[in-house]
C-alpha cells in the first residue's frame, strides 16, 4: 500500500508540470498585452508605446521565454502568483481567502451529497421495485434535471422570503450554508446515488452474496459487504466529483455572493486581470490531479485488487 | 444424520407465468450422494437453490422439502438462517466469486464460524487450520490472510469444503463445483469430496455435468432435463441401462468422447476415472 502512494504520488508531478505549462502558454495566446491591461486599469489617460515598453520591463516580459516560466513555476510553487493587475495586491492575497471558503462550501456539500447517496442508494437498493424506490427515482430525476439557478430562486423565495429562515447571501453564520449546500447537493446526489443503488444491485447479485446467506449469516452483514464494494465505484466518481464541484460552484457562488473562487474568477473574468485568472486555472488544476490521486489511493485502500495496477 | 425428503417440488416466475421446475420429488438417504445431471437451463441450480430457500424472491415456489422430518419451507427466516450452514451447505460451482473481495477469506470463515458455535477466535483459527490441511491448502494461516483474487479457484473450491468440514452439516449441496476447474483441481477437488463425505457422514446433493465425476461419487443419479426429472436411480443401473432417451444420449455422448481419449492417448481399451 505504501508502495502504491509513492507511484501514485510520482504520476501527479508531469501532470502538474504539464498543466502549469499549458496555463502560461496559454496567457501568452491572449491578444491582449497584459502590459496594457495593467495601465488601462491604473487608469493612465495617455498610453504611449514607450510606456508600454516600460511597463513590460517592469513585468519582466522581455526576458526570454523558459526563464519567464521557470522563474513564474518557481514562484508559483511558493505561492506568490504576481501582483493582480487590478487591486494591485498580491494575488494570493485574493486569491487564498477565497480558496479557503470554497474548499469550505465544497467539502460541506461532499459530505452532504455522500451522506446522502448512501443513504437514498442503500433504501433504493434494497427496496428495489417498490415504491420507495420508484417515488426517491421519480422525484431526484425532477430535480436534477432542473437547473440550478432555478432550484436556487426557489428556495430562497421559499427558505428566505417567505419563511425567512436562512440567509440569501453571503457566509456569515453556519445558516449560510444550508442554501448554496442544498442547491449544490441535490444536483450531485441525485446523479451518485444512482451510482451506488445500481453498483449495490449488481453486487447484490453475486455469488459471494448467495454463498454467504447459504452459510447463515444475517442480512445485515452481507448488505455491510455489499455496500463496501459498491462504495469502491462511488469512491472513484466522488474523489473526481471535489475538483468538479470545486469549478462549478462559480453558478452556485454567484448566486448566493459566496465569497470564493467562482465569485472572484467572474469578477477576474470580467476585469481581465490575467495573475488571478492563471492562478486560479492552476489552482484547479491542480485540485483535480491531487484529488483524483487521493480518490485513487482511497479506492486502493478499499479494494486490495486495484494496487497491483500501477 | 438425517434423510433430505423433497416432494412435488415446483417452481415458477411470478412475472412471465413460467414454470421452471415442474414437480420434482426425491429422497436422499442419510449419508448417501445424490448426482443431478443434465444439460444447463435444466433446472439443477434452482433445485439446489430452492432446498435452502435461497431462490429470489420472484420466483414462486412451493411443495415440501423435509430435512429429517422437519418440513423447511414451514419454517421462519430466522430458524431458516439457522439450519443454513449449520445443516446444510451450499458449495457454490466458481470459487473465485464466491468470496467478499474486499476481505480476506478467514473474515467470511470466521464470521460464519461465529454464527453457529460460541468457539474463541484462537479456536475457530485451530479448527480452520486442520480441516484445510486436510484438504491439503498448505499454510492455513496465510491462505485465511488473503483476498480471494491471490488464490486459485482450486484452493478456493477447497476452502468452501473445509468449512464444511468444521460446520459438519446433514447435508452438502454443491452446484457444479468442479466445472469452472481445470482438469488437475477438477481431480483433486472431486476427492476431497468423496473424503468429506467419508470424514462426516453427511449426505451430499453433487451437480455436475461430468459423467465422469458422478459415477466417482453418487449412489443415486437425476436426469433433469426443461425443469422435469426425466429418470432417476442407483448409480450403477442409469449407466447399465439408461431408459430415457437423452440419459442414453447423455451417456453415448460421454463414451464417444472417453473413446476418442483413449484413441488419441493410444489406448484401446475404455477406462474411466
Ligand atoms: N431468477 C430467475 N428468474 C427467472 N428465471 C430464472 C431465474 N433463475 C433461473 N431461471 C431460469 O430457470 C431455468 C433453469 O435455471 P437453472 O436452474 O439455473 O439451470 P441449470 O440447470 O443450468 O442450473 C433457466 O431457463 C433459467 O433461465
Ligand atoms: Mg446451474
Amino acid at each position: 500500500m505504501g508502495a502504491y502512494i509513492v507511484r501514485r504520488a510520482l504520476i501527479a508531478i508531469p501532470l502538474l508540470a504539464m498543466i502549469s505549462f499549458a496555463a502560461f502558454v496559454f496567457q501568452h495566446l491572449s491578444p491582449l498585452d497584459p502590459a496594457e491591461v495593467v495601465l488601462h486599469s491604473q487608469g493612465v489617460p495617455k498610453i504611449t508605446d514607450e510606456l508600454i515598453a516600460e511597463t513590460r520591463a517592469e513585468l519582466g516580459m522581455d526576458r526570454p521565454f523558459l526563464i519567464r516560466y521557470l522563474d513564474w513555476l518557481v514562484s508559483c510553487l511558493q505561492l506568490d502568483f504576481g501582483k493582480s493587475y487590478v487591486a494591485n495586491q498580491p494575488v494570493w492575497s485574493l486569491l487564498g481567502p477565497a480558496l479557503l471558503n470554497t474548499l469550505k462550501l465544497t467539502l460541506v456539500s461532499v459530505a452532504a451529497i455522500l451522506a446522502l447517496s448512501v443513504a437514498l442508494g442503500v433504501a433504493c437498493a434494497l427496496k428495489a421495485g417498490r415504491w420507495l424506490d420508484k417515488s426517491i427515482r421519480g422525484l431526484s430525476f425532477v430535480l436534477t434535471s432542473a437547473p440550478s439557478y432555478w432550484l436556487a430562486a426557489l428556495m430562497v423565495w421559499y427558505f428566505s422570503v417567505k419563511l425567512d429562515l436562512l440567509p440569501t447571501s453571503g457566509m456569515d453564520s453556519a445558516r449560510s450554508y444550508v442554501l448554496p449546500v442544498a442547491v449544490i447537493a441535490i444536483g450531485y446526489a441525485g446523479i451518485y446515488f444512482r451510482v451506488i443503488r445500481s453498483s449495490m444491485l449488481g453486487n447484490l447479485n453475486e455469488d459471494y452474496v448467495l454463498y454467504g446467506r447459504a452459510c447463515g449469516l444475517p442480512e445485515s452483514t452481507l448488505v455491510r459487504r455489499v455496500l463496501k464494494n459498491s462504495l469502491q465505484v462511488a469512491i472513484s466518481i466522488f474523489g473526481m466529483a471535489i475538483p468538479t464541484i470545486l469549478g462549478s460552484t462559480v453558478v452556485v457562488e454567484n448566486l448566493f455572493a459566496w465569497p470564493g473562487l467562482g465569485t472572484l474568477s467572474v469578477r477576474s473574468v470580467l476585469s481581465r486581470d490575467f495573475p488571478v485568472i492563471q492562478a486560479y486555472v492552476l489552482v484547479l488544476a491542480a485540485a483535480f490531479v491531487l484529488f483524483n490521486a487521493v480518490s485513487d489511493i482511497a479506492s486502493a485502500a478499499v479494494n486490495p485488487k486495484l494496487r497491483n495496477d500501477l | 444424520m438425517n434423510s433430505l425428503e423433497v416432494s412435488n417440488l415446483k417452481i415458477g416466475d411470478d412475472a412471465t407465468g413460467r414454470a421452471l421446475v415442474r414437480n420434482s420429488s426425491f429422497l436422499v438417504e442419510p449419508g448417501s450422494c445424490t448426482a443431478i445431471v443434465g444439460e444447463s437451463g435444466s433446472g439443477k441450480s434452482l433445485t439446489c437453490r430452492a432446498i435452502l430457500r435461497l431462490n429470489p424472491a420472484g420466483l414462486r415456489q412451493s411443495g415440501s422439502i423435509a430435512l429429517g422430518g422437519v418440513d423447511l419451507t414451514k419454517l421462519s427466516e430466522r430458524e431458516m438462517r439457522k439450519i443454513r450452514g449449520r445443516r446444510l451447505c451450499l458449495i457454490v460451482q466458481n470459487g473465485m466469486r464466491a468470496f467478499d473481495p474486499s476481505s480476506v477469506v478467514g473474515v467470511h470463515l470466521r464470521e460464519t464460524l461465529n454464527r453457529h458455535f460460541g468457539w474463541s477466535r484462537a479456536e475457530m483459527t485451530a479448527r480452520m487450520g486442520k480441516a484445510m490441511e486436510s484438504v491439503r491448502l498448505k499454510d492455513p494461516v496465510a491462505v485465511m490472510n488473503s483476498f480471494p483474487h491471490q488464490l486459485s479457484g482450486g484452493m478456493l473450491q477447497r476452502i468452501m469444503i473445509a468449512l464444511a468440514l468444521v460446520l459438519e452439516p446433514d447435508i452438502v449441496v454443491a452446484d457444479e463445483p468442479t466445472t469452472a476447474l481445470d482438469t488437475v483441481s477438477q481431480y483433486e477437488v472431486v476427492e476431497q469430496f468423496a473424503s468429506l463425505r467419508a470424514r462426516i457422514g453427511c449426505s451430499m446433493i453433487f451437480v455436475s455435468h461430468d459423467l465422469g465425476v458422478v459415477r466417482r461419487l453418487a449412489d443415486e443419479i437425476l436426469v433433469m432435463r426443461d425443469g422435469e426429472i426425466v429418470e432417476s436411480g442407483p448409480t450403477r443401473k442409469i449407466f447399465s441401462e439408461p431408459r430415457h432417451a437423452y440419459t442414453r444420449h447423455l451417456i453415448s455422448a460421454k463414451e464417444a468422447l472417453n473413446r476418442r481419449f483413449n484413441h488419441v492417448m493410444g489406448g484401446d481399451d475404455v477406462v474411466d476415472r
